[in-house]
């Protein structure tokens, strides 16, 4: 099947996501990899216990940047396929904020566009994280989204 | 003009609410914007927000229409 944009799993869920749909929708005959990436909430951060995470979007813009790093992939990594799945709301620690699927034909491009994605993610797409701990929360330090492409 | 206004997670627990409605005058810009929340609530002073009007990245010196949407992006951690 010819890769489209059409075929990317692309989606802000409130709830688990499912891996396992995630690898299926990137499954293709002509792969010869793929690569799961599980971003997973820590037990602590620089020292302090993390009791859980919490996550928002502008999904208006989250969205868009999202199908645009899968696009990105697709172009850059000729036979990619990817899938990005983000949760938002609660996650607690040992589950997933944060599911990428990528199917290449051979694994070298399949982990360095799955790492490519997951890059991506944490710095150009509108989501951002609060931290939990027991005795308090803060939100976590982030990266300054790029501003417009300067005025021609 | 009215404009819409979007605030997310830092920024919406200063202003203690994600989203509001402003009056602006004529030829008002995204900076001109962001000062008038920063006077109402002082916690968004320190702050250098990315913008995005209707849903597009753009500069503080963008101007505004009626019945943009305006949202300030705090620094993003997604992942």
């Amino acid at each position: 099947m010819a890769q489209s944009s059409s075929t990317m799993v692309i989606d802000l869920v409130p709830g688990t996501i499912d891996a396992a749909a995630l690898e299926a929708a990137v499954a293709d005959g002509a792969a010869g990899a793929i690569c799961v990436f599980h971003g997973v909430t820590r037990n602590q951060h620089l020292g302090r216990a993390v009791t859980h995470l919490e996550y928002e979007a502008y999904p208006a813009m989250a969205l868009p940047a999202l199908r645009a790093i899968a696009a990105e992939i697709a172009e850059r990594w000729p036979g990619a396929r990817v899938a990005m799945v983000h949760r938002l709301g609660r996650v607690l620690v040992g589950e997933a904020s944060v599911v990428i699927a990528v199917s290449t034909p051979h694994r070298a491009e399949a982990f360095a566009a799955c790492r490519h994605a997951i890059d991506s993610l944490k710095t150009q797409v509108p989501i951002w994280k609060k931290e939990f701990w027991a005795d308090g929360s803060a939100w976590v330090e982030g990266t300054p989204l790029a501003g417009p492409p300067a005025a021609s | 003009m009215q404009v819409h206004v979007r605030l997310f997670a830092a920024y919406r627990e200063i202003a203690g609410t994600d989203s509001l409605q402003l009056e602006l005058g004529p030829d008002a810009t995204v900076g001109e914007l962001w000062g008038r929340l920063a006077t109402r609530h002082l916690g968004l002073v320190p702050h250098q927000p990315a913008a995005a009007v209707n849903a597009t990245m753009a500069p503080l010196s963008a101007l505004l229409r009626d019945g943009d949407e305006v949202a300030f992006l705090p620094p993003v951690s997604g992942g």
